[in-house]
């Protein structure tokens, strides 16, 4: 917890002169706003726990507000909204599972599967016996999001792409 | 299961070769070459240095954070000029340039000064690079006058603070002292600015730690340290050999410990009737053989050097 918000450390130096103070300079990430900020503190100085938890949830549906997951053990549901899904909410397909990070029991964040499969939605016309040139055109998934693919796909395709660059990997057979 | 080492096959030869080189550097200069237990039933008291506990013994055992008291043992004791290889440990250091265990190279120079013992430094250092290097030495009150425009024998507490808070800001600097101040801005700001092999000697009095007092300049301290761009590589003095002297600081470093709720340490006594018996002038230097390691090879991280991390 820093200044009352949770926040993530995503680096975190080691510096002490031999005979001399150590200190620790830490990137921490604002777990609400997802700003970067830089601190330093003396080694060993302590800040409060913050009450965060990452937990698998079923992504079920949009509301045109909220999100709506739901944890698949308990059955117990949590509804996300935009500033807490954010990019994410491109890739959410329902059934999917995703990691939703809750904080004093409300998410605040949602990271999308590494991996998912998604159907074009939207594309221009296959271009047959074009596939050695490898040339890609855009075209738009079953969730929203656009991706780049191979010129031979066509709209109902099943396609497998990487959330975190955003990239197509391979046709899905169905 | 990954049971490879941690340092390349490369950098396991260089360490071989440096040793050997150093071995040679000492014994052709009349510099007797000793071992001292790593595993003692006293330690350093510096309030900076974390020592790490050993269970098992019926009192209080520690893996010896420097060789620095026994070695001065054996200096009183009339081995003349000596140096070490060995091992040290400091509890909770780890990060790009820590690890809790590291290598040390340690030696004492009978009759010697410190500026004498950097000048050796000098040679032995060139003796062991691959490329030619150059040195240059700088007080510590004059780099941080040329880095920062800062009197450190004038600057107030506040004033201090006020340089942490603009060049280093995310601190809370209301929580500092002067000499925590001093230590975060040489850190963070000044040692990114140093270039090549630099010696930062005459330190102020506060962190002596067991350095001689400059006799014309009762507001220094006889105590250097080797960077090499900004990487502490080495620490040296001419030692402390009042016996009186030492016994006072070794109280207010348990004094200091008390305060900051940190375990007090025995004081070493033999280290002091060793003084007592007489220990003629001298000076010594740590420097840390990962840390050259790094340098010679142009390494950015200690577990490239350390032969096993795990």
């Amino acid at each position: 917890m820093l200044d009352g918000d949770p926040c993530a450390i995503i680096e975190n130096e080691f510096v002490k002169p031999g005979k001399g103070q150590a200190f620790n300079r830490v990137k921490i990430r604002n777990l609400k706003t997802g700003r970067v900020l830089d601190k330093t503190f003396k080694s060993g100085d302590s800040v409060d726990a913050a009450d965060v938890i990452d937990t698998e949830m079923q992504y079920l549906y949009n509301d045109g507000e909220f999100w709506h997951f739901m944890d698949p053990q308990s059955y117990e549901q949590q509804a996300a909204d935009a500033n807490a899904v954010g990019d994410a909410r491109q890739w959410l397909k329902a059934q999917d599972n995703c990691e939703v990070t809750l904080y004093n029991g409300s998410p605040i964040g949602v990271t999308p599967p590494n991996f998912v499969e998604l159907e074009i939605s939207d594309t221009d016309p296959g271009l047959k016996g074009d596939t050695a040139q490898g040339g890609t055109k855009p075209a738009t998934l079953e969730t929203g999001a656009v991706v780049k693919v191979p010129l031979f796909l066509e709209i109902g395709e099943l396609v497998k792409v990487d959330t975190r660059s955003g990239e197509y990997m391979s046709r899905v057979k169905k | 299961m990954n049971w490879q080492p941690s340092a390349s096959l490369q950098v396991i030869r260089e360490r071989a070769r440096i040793y050997r080189q150093i071995r040679s550097f000492f014994n052709t200069r009349g510099c007797l070459e000793v071992e001292t237990p790593v595993l003692a039933s006293t330690t350093n008291t510096d309030v900076q240095v974390a020592t790490i506990e050993v269970p098992g013994f019926e009192i209080p055992f520690y893996l010896q954070t420097s060789p620095e008291f026994a070695m001065k043992r054996l200096l009183a004791a009339g081995c003349g000029s000596i140096f070490q290889i060995t091992h040290a440990f400091r509890q909770g250091e780890a990060g790009r340039l820590h690890h809790p265990e590291f290598s040390l190279l340690e030696w004492y120079r009978a009759g010697y000064d410190y500026h004498q013992l950097m000048d050796e430094m000098e040679l032995l250092i060139t003796t062991l690079s691959l490329h030619q290097c150059s040195f240059t030495r700088i007080t510590y009150k004059d780099l941080f006058r040329q880095v920062m425009d800062l009197g450190v024998d004038e600057v107030t507490l506040e004033q201090l603070r006020d340089h942490c808070k603009k060049s280093v800001p995310g601190t809370n600097v209301a929580q500092l002292d002067f000499d925590q101040c001093l230590d975060l801005l040489l850190g963070v700001v000044i040692a990114p600015t140093m270039q090549g092999y630099q010696f930062v000697y005459d330190y102020p009095l506060s962190q002596a730690a067991l350095a001689r007092v400059r006799e014309d300049d009762n507001n220094v301290a006889e105590r250097f340290e080797l960077f090499f761009d900004g990487i502490e590589l080495a620490n040296g003095f001419s030692e402390l050999t009042d016996a009186d002297e030492q016994r006072a600081r070794f109280e207010q470093d348990n004094a200091a410990r008390a305060q900051k709720g940190l375990p007090q340490y025995a004081i070493d006594e033999r280290l002091l009737a060793a003084l007592e018996s007489g220990l003629d002038d001298c000076a010594g230097v740590a420097l840390g053989l990962d840390r050259l390691l790094m340098v010679l090879l142009e390494l950015d991280s200690i577990d490239q050097v350390l032969t096993f991390t795990d």
